[in-house]
This record gives C-alpha cells, structure tokens and sequence, in this order.
C-alpha cells in the first residue's frame, strides 16, 4: 500500500532528516514508528500525504510514486489525525467531520449521515455531540472528533501523529481499545507515529524503531521486544515495569 | 433647550446631513473593506508586499485630514469640491486599521489549524474561504469598527470641500462662532460615532463567541446593502436635481453672499445646488475653474492678489479690469460688483466721529498727536499696512501703534483702550459697537469690492444667472452688508432668512 524506497529528505543544505529509508506497509497493516522527538517521525508522515517530498529516493501509494500524485487528491483520500487535533476552532464538530466530504463534493444529504455515522462510530452520540464547537469537549472527545474526520471519506491510508499523545492514562487506553476495534473492521491501513513505545506494542502489527533519521529494525512487536540493538533497549527501558498488584 | 429648537427649527436640514454623512462613511468604509481586506490578504501572504502595503497606509493615516483634501482636489477625476473627493480621502484613512487587523487576523491563527486544512487536502483558496478568513473575521471586524468611528469624526471635515455631512453645522457654526450651531452638528456625529462602536463591538463579541451563523451573517449583509442603496439612491436622486451650483467660502460674510445668490438665482426659476461654507479662496478657486462650482462671491483685490499673485491696482475701476482679464483666460466671467467693498478702514469711536465732525481719514490729522492707534501686530509690520497709512496721509500719533489680536481691537476701541483702529469694513461689530468708518479719499487701502465669479459656459447655458445677479449689481452697500452680517453673527438670525428679508427689500 504504502513503500519507501531509499528515501532521503533533508531542508535544503542541512544534515538529513531521513536517509537511507526503506519500509513497506501492507493494506490494512498497522505500523507503529517509533523515535525520539527530532528522530524524523513526522517527515515520514508528511513525505506519505505529499506535504514534503523526498529529496532522494521514492514514496510510492497505491504503487504510483508521490511525484506522480495530485498532492490535493492524495491528502483528501489520506486521512491525517493530529497531534494537537487541529480542530476548526469556528466550525461544529458535525462541520468539522464533514470538511472532507465537502470538499470532495458530497451533497448535503449524504454529508450528515455520514458525520453521524461517523460520530457513533468514535462512541459520541450524534444529537448531543454534533452542534457542539471543539472548546465544549474535553481532550478525549477531540481526539475521538479528529479520529473521525481523518476517516470521514474511508481513507485507504491513515496517518496519525501522537494520536493520543494529551489525554490522561485512562482515556488513552479507552480511545486505543476502540481505535483497535474500528481498525480491525475497517481494515485501513494506518501508520502511526509516537515515542511511546507501550502504545506501539499495542496497537500496531509491526514496529519500526527510527534513530537519527535511519531505520534501526522493523519487526513484529515480539521481535523488537528481544532486540539486543542499544538503540532499541533504549525505548524498551524506558517502558514502565510491567503492571502488576500494587 | 436651544440645541432642541435648533433641530426642530432645521429638521429638514439635519436629516438631509445625516443622511450624507452617513452614505460617506458607509460607501468609504465599504471601500476601505473592499480594498483593505485583499490587501491585507497579500499581506500576509508575502511580508515584503506587506510591508511596503502597510508602509502605504501607514503614511495614508499621519496626512492631517485638512492636508489630504487638499491634495486630492486638483487631481483629475478623484479630485473637485464635492462628495468623490471626501470619499477617497475617507477610504484612504479607513484602510490602515483594516489592512492592520486583516494581516494580524491571519497571522495569529493557530499553525496546528492551517496545517490541519492543508494535510485534509484544502486548496489555497478553500484554506482562506473556509478556515483562514472565518478565523480572522473577529480581528477584521475591529477593525472596521475603528475604521468607521474614525470615519464618523473625518467625515466632518468633509463638509470643508462641499461633500455635505454633519460638518456642515460646525463650519457653519465656527464661522459665525455660534456655539449651538457647531454642537447642532457635533453632538450627532459623536452619537453616530457611539453606535456604530457599540453596533460593531456587539458584532464583534459574537463572532469571537462563535455565535454567528453563516445565515445571520447574510442577513446583515444584505440589510447593510439596503440601507446602503435606499441612502445612496436618496442621494442621487437629491444630486440630480441641481443645475447651479452656487459655493462660498467659510466665514459669515460669504455664506450670506451664497445664500443671497442662490435665492436670486431661484428666483429665477433657476434649481440651484448650495455648496457653501467650502475652505477657503484656494477651494473655491479650484471649483469654478473645474467645473464643481457655477458660481461664488470673489473680492476683486483678493482675486487679483491671492489667485494670480499680482499686485493690486489702488483704483477700484481698474482692479476690477484686472481681474477680469486675468480670469478670462480660464473662462470665467467676472459680473458686476454688488456694491460694498470689503476693505480695510480706519474707524473710530461714533461718538468721538460725530462729536468732532469725522468724516474722512484726513480729518484725523489735527487729532492723531493726542491719539492712541491699535492695530494688527501684521498690519504694524507690513510695509503696505501701518508704515505706509501714516505717510500716504501725513499722520503724526503721539504714541507708538499697541499691537493686538484681530479679533480683539473692536472691542479696545469700544472701551477706549486705544482712539483709532483699521479694521474690517464689513465687520458686524461697527455698528454693534457704535463705531465709524472713515473714507479711505487718497485709495491707500486696496479695493475689496464683491463680485460674482461665474463659470462662462454655465452663463451662456444658463441665462436666467446673469439676470438674477443683476438684480444685486451695485444694491449691497457696506452698511447693508454690514447689518446682514450683524443679524447672523450677533442676532443669531437664520442665514436664509435675513437673505430673504434683503431680497424682498430690493422689490
């Protein structure tokens, strides 16, 4: 679905950010990038979705390579959920989810019951939800709302960013559980970007481990758990022990 | 209490000035808007364009308002007396605030937002349409809140180019320093100005609440529009009627001359458009000679002095030859002088004139080694001023001139603080204070006399002007006009009404 082929990006004259990057993603795959802040992360996301382009190299989707893709076309079938969410401040959370379908041309009657649809989906009700502005949520209710508006036009490809990076343990692992649960019936592919490597163990299929801008290893969460490569154990020990009756 | 009978008194009036101040602050705002907010897009866009855009705008605001309007008149198709010119002028004063807060709206935005709009896959011009510009909005809206107060308060100024508004009063009432007059006209404006800061302001608040939707959004718009078009439309409807127009300068004296000839002229069967009480020569020159203006009361010494720089010939025939050759060359036709000769004259006490016979200056010879003289700290220095009196006519005063204000040596002459002055031959207070002018018999003092300065292809359009002048050819004596000036300056009279008292004594 998703291919990196030898994928160099670097800003102008400056060190490179990625080099030497080789990955592939099947359809309806989960990978899960881990990385410290600055180790490339989001570039891998951005160099996807076409927002960069590498300067070396190739990303290919769907097997066309990103030079050759419409960059607006691509970012409106690839969903994107944010980091910091990116809500529209102005615009309701029914208005927010349907800004894709809108753009892409939808008809006002099959906007909303997709947007409630949608709404149901990530556990908000609809009625009570829809009209509400961003400010009037609570952080896990945004991450629900930015999670449905990356999957308001059923993306092949899902991109997150930190999805889940500002809520507190519980929600998380509540929002992680459902979002496990929508992948599993949606099929998406999805690559997801954190430095938590507990989260990528939980959600994703494979792991890849990035450090300076280079792949260390990419495996299946059992096999990088036992890498001995120090760059890995690194991320491992900073895991918390293992939860237990305290 | 005299504000409210003001109002009642001139209701028409005042309605009909409201209504244009309004028309210009909308369609200049409305401009500004339409310029200023693309502007400010660009610059945020680019901050090189941006700079040199608000450097623009920046320099666009410091002009004095005064100062602008000067400009603008003499430029072709922006400038001339009227309301165009007043609406540029505005516009450029109103697009700094806005430019400023459109460029301050989009550059605020939260990153985290555009980003998101760009990684979902919005084109430029959807980011701006849809996240951009609805974001920014609040901000905007600040600024066309400060734009139109702004607005309000310059719109006054416009009154001085003949662009009508609430301004018209205050020229008026400063120049016949009746307070009632100027807050008749500036209690609305501050008024206006207050609700459309509150109107805005409560605009504003919503829209940063987010309690806007897009559909109360075009209802004020379209409502803005209406009320736009019903008052431009009455304001063309209005402009079109007039076939004369009729400008004078701004001090009592002029407005009453204005007046006086627009209800000749109307009488005449002529429509006439009043653009009085317009900034002075230098704006009323400009007007007949583009063609804003049909006609205005010119003085023949100030015509030849201020409007072609040449020295003005003592002999009243002749400067009247003069400035008619010298305005014939651009088309304009100088008519007959009206009669009074708005001069300097040396005057003195009426009951020191009649006690001793006074009648000319040179009757004051035998008397000036035991009088005090007082005059205009300019008129003492100037060569063709005091100098130049005491020689032409031999005088000898026993003590050096005192130096003092204008405005004040009426009232020292009243009250003996000095025995002879040179003022001004029209002034109201001559007869007010009981003072006598003395005849000027060797012409020191150059002529002033009042004269109608018609445009000549208006006069050959329109007969019906040079039989409606004739009808004041040579009836305005100083003592008239005096009395004329007396009765708005002093009474307080209406402007229209002692003009219409005049006419019907010359019938």
């Amino acid at each position: 679905m998703v291919r990196f082929e030898k994928v160099r990006f670097a800003y102008g004259g400056r060190p490179a950010i990625l080099d030497e990057l080789d990955l592939v993603i099947a359809p309806g795959e989960v990978l899960a990038v881990v990385g410290r802040s600055g180790a490339g992360k989001t570039t891998i996301l951005k160099l996807v979705n076409r927002l960069l382009l590498p300067s070396a190299g190739q990303v290919f989707v769907e097997g066309r390579g990103t030079r050759e893709w419409d960059g607006i076309r691509l970012r409106r079938q690839t969903g994107y959920a944010f980091q910091d969410v990116g809500l529209f401040p102005h615009l309701t959370v029914a208005a927010n989810i349907g800004v894709v379908p809108r753009l892409e041309g939808w008809p006002a009657e099959r906007v909303e019951p997709r947007v409630a649809e949608l709404l149901a989906l990530v556990g908000l009700p609809p009625a009570e939800y829809g009209q509400r502005l961003p400010a009037e949520l609570s952080g896990g209710q945004r991450q629900r709302v930015g999670l449905a508006r990356a999957l308001a036009v059923d993306p092949k490809v899902l991109l997150m960013d930190e999805p889940f990076g500002a809520l507190d343990p519980i929600t998380r692992s509540e929002v992680r559980t459902e979002f496990t649960q929508l992948q599993r019936r949606l099929k998406t592919t999805v690559i997801i970007v954190t430095h938590d490597m507990g989260e990528a163990f939980s959600l994703a299929h494979r792991v890849a481990v990035l450090d300076a801008g280079r792949l260390v290893v990419c495996d299946t969460p059992a096999a990088v758990a036992a890498s001995q490569d120090p760059r890995v154990r690194a991320f491992l020990e900073a895991l918390p022990p293992v939860p237990g009756p305290q | 209490m005299t504000l409210l009978r003001f109002w009642q008194a001139h209701s028409a009036e005042l309605l009909t000035l409201l209504r244009q101040h309004l028309v210009l602050v909308l369609l200049s705002t409305t401009a500004a808007v339409t310029i200023g907010v693309p502007a400010g897009i660009m610059a945020a866009r680019r901050p090189s364009t941006g700079r040199a855009i608000l450097g623009f705008a920046n320099v666009a605001q410091t002009i004095p308002s005064l100062a602008l309007l000067g400009f603008l008149l003499p430029l072709p198709f922006i400038g001339g007396i009227g309301p165009r010119t007043a609406l540029v002028a505005l516009t450029l004063y109103a697009l700094l605030p806005i430019v400023r807060t459109t460029v301050t709206g989009l550059t605020t935005i939260d990153r985290s937002i555009i980003e998101a709009g760009v990684a979902m896959g919005m084109t430029g011009r959807q980011l701006l349409l849809i996240v951009e510009l609805p974001l920014a909005l609040p901000q905007i809206v600040t600024g066309v809140r400060v734009a139109s107060v702004i607005g309000v308060g310059t719109a006054t100024i416009a009154a001085a180019i003949g662009a009508g508004g609430l301004g018209e009063y205050i020229f008026r009432g400063l120049a016949m320093a009746d307070t009632t007059t100027i807050l008749a006209g500036a209690v609305p404006a501050a008024v206006l100005a207050l609700l459309a800061d509150s109107a805005l302001a409560v605009a504003e608040r919503r829209l940063r609440r987010g309690q806007v939707t897009r559909r109360s959004m075009i209802g004020v718009g379209i409502a803005a529009a209406l009320l736009l078009a019903v008052l431009a439309g009455g304001a063309v409807i209005s402009g079109r009627r007039s076939t004369v127009v009729v400008g004078s300068k701004n001090f009592t004296e002029q407005v009453i001359l204005g007046e006086l000839l627009a209800q000749a002229l109307e009488g005449e069967g002529i429509r006439v458009d009043r653009k009085l009480n317009l900034g002075g020569t230098f704006v009323c020159d400009r007007g007949i000679r583009s063609g804003d203006l049909d006609i205005y009361i010119e003085y023949t010494g100030t015509a030849v002095s201020a409007v072609f720089h040449e020295d003005v010939p003592h002999d009243p025939q002749e400067a009247l030859t003069r400035a008619r050759t010298l305005y014939a060359r651009g088309q304009v036709s100088v008519l007959d002088p009206l009669g009074f000769n708005n001069t300097f004259t040396v005057l003195v006490r009426g009951t020191d004139a009649r006690a001793r016979g006074l009648r000319t200056i040179d009757d004051l010879r035998p008397l000036a080694p035991g009088w005090k003289p007082g005059f205009g700290h300019e008129f003492i220095q100037r060569q063709d001023g005091y100098p130049g009196l005491i020689g032409a006519y031999g005088l000898t005063f026993g003590t050096q001139p005192r130096g003092m204000e204008l405005s004040l040596i009426y009232r020292a002459l009243a009250e003996k603080q000095v025995d002879v002055i040179a003022g001004d031959a029209t002034s109201a207070l001559i007869d007010a204070l009981d003072l006598a002018p003395l005849e000027d018999t060797r012409r020191y003092f150059p002529p002033y006399d009042a004269v109608p300065v018609v445009r000549t292809p208006a006069l050959l359009r329109e007969p019906g002007i040079g039989r409606a002048v004739a009808t004041l050819a040579g009836r305005v004596t100083d003592a008239e006009m005096r009395a004329m000036n007396a009765a708005v300056d002093i009474e307080h009279r209406d402007v229209r009404e002692v003009a219409r008292a005049f006419l019907q004594r010359l019938k």
